[in-house]
């Protein structure tokens, strides 16, 4: 596709004024880490539960030098990740790139990469509901005030019923998180099969939630502690798989119906597995 | 094996092409100007205004043009648009006792001054399709009757308000600066000044069913459409370099004020309440809907029994927001793979564990 940059637009899209506000409430996010930080989400070109808050949070971060990298569900190739790569590429005119170690700053939905975060890095996470006790309690004004409480009783009494009921807590994806040993946070929707990653990750996180109007951070380095129960630890389960391209069986895995019938299984992160397969990896 | 990683890309330029053919039809058929859509479908056009909090007829036009009809598709182009515009200022309020009315009915009162002004109105039309206009093509219409429309019409209401029969119209706590809900963060429980802005945006099938909740027993409100009116207004601001307001141009806008019975409190006396309704264009049915939602958010205020869907802010606003609820609903379609994977996992674990659990019961069975 050809770049230029969209003309009548400011860089990255929103305005000088638009990106400060959200940037006093990033400051505000990182001071209070784990707390979801009310703020004034725009209308942006992109639907709703499309990752609004997360472009907002980039747009807001971005400079010239930057090197981006848009993932969703692991991918830089799938549909809506291109969309917002390229929408980035027209309003900012930034390089762009799919490997984890050259970026700078990475948007993703649903993943966090396997390549280990490096300290100066930025992840930002795009949030479609940043409030970890809304199927407990949907009001709002109530969630706000358990969370100025720390009363997470709700949430206890929800895993513990899991607990007794199946004998495990079922909670797969979107797997709260206590961060810094104060606030319950929602991960976004990556697999609790991730949530280990956000430990003392030494990149910064962001979290942007555009139809919500919440932005919430991790600054770097942070506990984040997966929730559980002293006899019931929080663990990720093996899958026991071997990717089909690379061979790795640590990594979060992708299956596939083949048009032959058969299920395979592939590396969720493309990136980490192309750089395992140029390292000379390979199915056994 | 083969798994497609690549060709996202490619995908999305021929997904684009596509869209614009069918967005143009048959190219022998003559394209559509926005022109024509401004002019012949402005109920569209002010649904889709509305619905954007944006007043302007000819962008809406090209949004529904360029959304293929679709009214929510156009609000959503149209409202990303007005986030890029610069707020210059702040109007006055606008003043509907003022309006040029094409048209204004009151329910309740046979005659009243200002009169009836039935107007443009589908109520009388009697719904027979136009199949002659089918055949021949063209629509004409003959220059309308009537007189020149009235310059002042005063409220309906107003006689009653004295009279101190129904509550008196007074600014809502935080006017005159209301928060502006497009720019800030909704805050529950939000205040009237804030409702109203939410309703007014919102989507009229919601307002519709929010409103018609209300007559079928969820949270009756005893309603009158004391003033329905629609037509010009003149809309104001007080320049920085001035000190009086000068007019800036005239607006199209629908209002309704509804007449609620309302037998008292412990805390208020028996009195007529009020519900407000006010939307851009000749939204006469979502107008009529905001009013009665309008008056059923406000039991708190009255001290009324808070049962139903529509008295509740956190139910009856958030889930209307026509653009935020259409991306988030068809945000659906968009790759789930790894939170399907996750689920995939966990239901095969707790399959395990039940079939374990079985196969032990029936051991225990056959000993």
């Amino acid at each position: 596709m050809t770049t230029h940059i969209a003309e009548g637009y400011n860089f990255a899209y929103l305005d000088e004024r638009t990106k400060k506000m959200i940037r006093r409430a990033l400051l505000k996010a990182v001071a209070i880490p784990g707390h979801q930080v009310p703020f004034g989400s725009r209308e942006m070109p992109l639907a709703y539960g499309w990752g609004t808050g997360g472009i907002q949070v980039t747009a807001a971060v971005i400079g010239r030098d930057d090197v981006l990298k848009v993932i969703d569900q692991g991918s830089d190739d799938t549909t809506n990740a291109v969309n917002i790569r390229q929408f980035f590429t027209r309003t900012t005119g930034v390089r762009t790139t799919t490997r984890t170690r050259e970026a700078t700053l990475i948007q993703t939905r649903h993943r966090i990469p396997e390549t280990p975060l490096v300290a100066g890095q930025v992840l930002v996470y795009q949030v479609p509901q940043p409030e970890p006790l809304y199927k407990l309690e949907p009001r709002r004004a109530e969630t706000t005030k358990l969370h100025g409480a720390g009363e997470y009783g709700l949430m206890n009494v929800k895993l513990y019923e899991d607990l007794a009921q199946w004998g495990r807590i079922d909670e797969s994806y979107e797997y709260p998180v206590k961060v810094d040993d104060r606030y319950v946070m929602s991960p976004s929707p990556i697999p609790s099969f991730d949530n280990p990653k956000m430990h003392r990750m030494p990149a910064l996180q962001l979290f942007g939630a555009g139809r919500e109007k919440r932005l919430y951070a991790i600054p770097p380095y942070t506990d984040v502690q997966s929730l559980d129960f002293e006899d019931h630890p929080f663990r990720i389960e093996p899958h026991g798989h071997a990717c089909e391209r690379c061979g790795d069986t640590a990594s979060f895995l992708d299956e596939v119906a083949g048009t032959d019938g058969q299920v395979h299984w592939t590396c969720s992160d493309t990136d980490w597995c192309a750089d395992r397969v140029d390292q000379g990896h390979a199915h056994g | 094996m083969y798994i497609a990683v690549k060709g996202g890309e490619r995908a999305i330029e021929a997904s684009r092409q596509l869209l614009a053919a069918a967005r143009r039809g048959d190219v022998h058929v003559p394209a559509l100007q926005a022109e024509q859509i401004e002019q012949q479908l402005g109920l569209l056009v002010g649904r889709v205004m509305a619905e954007a909090s944006l007043y302007d007829p000819r962008l809406a036009a090209l949004a529904i043009r360029q959304a293929c009809g679709d009214a929510i598709e156009a609000a959503f182009l149209l409202r990303a648009y007005r986030t890029t515009l610069p707020r210059f200022a702040y109007s006055e309020p606008v003043d509907t006792d003022r309006m040029r009315v094409a048209r204004r009915v009151s329910a309740i009162f046979k005659d009243l001054p200002g009169g009836q002004l039935l107007g443009p109105t589908f109520d009388y039309t009697q719904r027979l399709l136009e199949l002659g206009a089918l055949a021949n093509g063209s629509l004409t219409a003959d220059a309308a009757a009537g007189n020149a429309p009235p310059e002042h019409v005063p409220n309906a209401l107003a006689q009653l308000a004295r009279e101190g029969l129904v509550e008196p119209c007074l600014p809502s706590e935080g006017d005159p600066d209301p928060p502006d809900i497009t720019r800030d963060p909704p805050v529950y429980p939000l205040p009237r000044t804030g409702w109203l802005q939410t309703l007014a945006r919102a989507d009229e099938g919601w307002v519709l069913g929010m409103g018609y909740s209300t007559q079928r027993g969820y949270a009756h409100t005893h309603p009158f459409a004391g003033d329905l009116r629609s037509g010009q207004v003149a809309v104001e601001l007080v320049p920085d370099e001035l000190d009086f307001p000068i007019e800036i141009g005239e607006i199209e806008l629908t209002e309704c004020q509804m007449v609620n019975q309302f037998v008292g409190s412990a805390e208020v006396a028996p009195v007529f309440t009020r519900g407000h309704g006010l939307v851009f264009g000749r939204g006469e049915r979502k107008a009529i809907a905001m009013s009665l939602v309008d008056r059923a958010l406000r039991a708190g205020e009255f001290g009324e029994d808070a049962s139903s869907p529509a008295q509740h802010q956190e139910f009856a606003l958030p889930q209307g927001d026509s653009v935020e609820a259409s991306g988030f609903v068809q945000h659906l379609k968009l790759p789930h793979y790894v939170t399907f994977e996750s689920e995939l996992q966990m239901i095969r674990k707790l399959r395990e564990d039940v079939h374990a659990r079985a196969a032990k019961a029936a051991e225990g069975d056959l000993e």
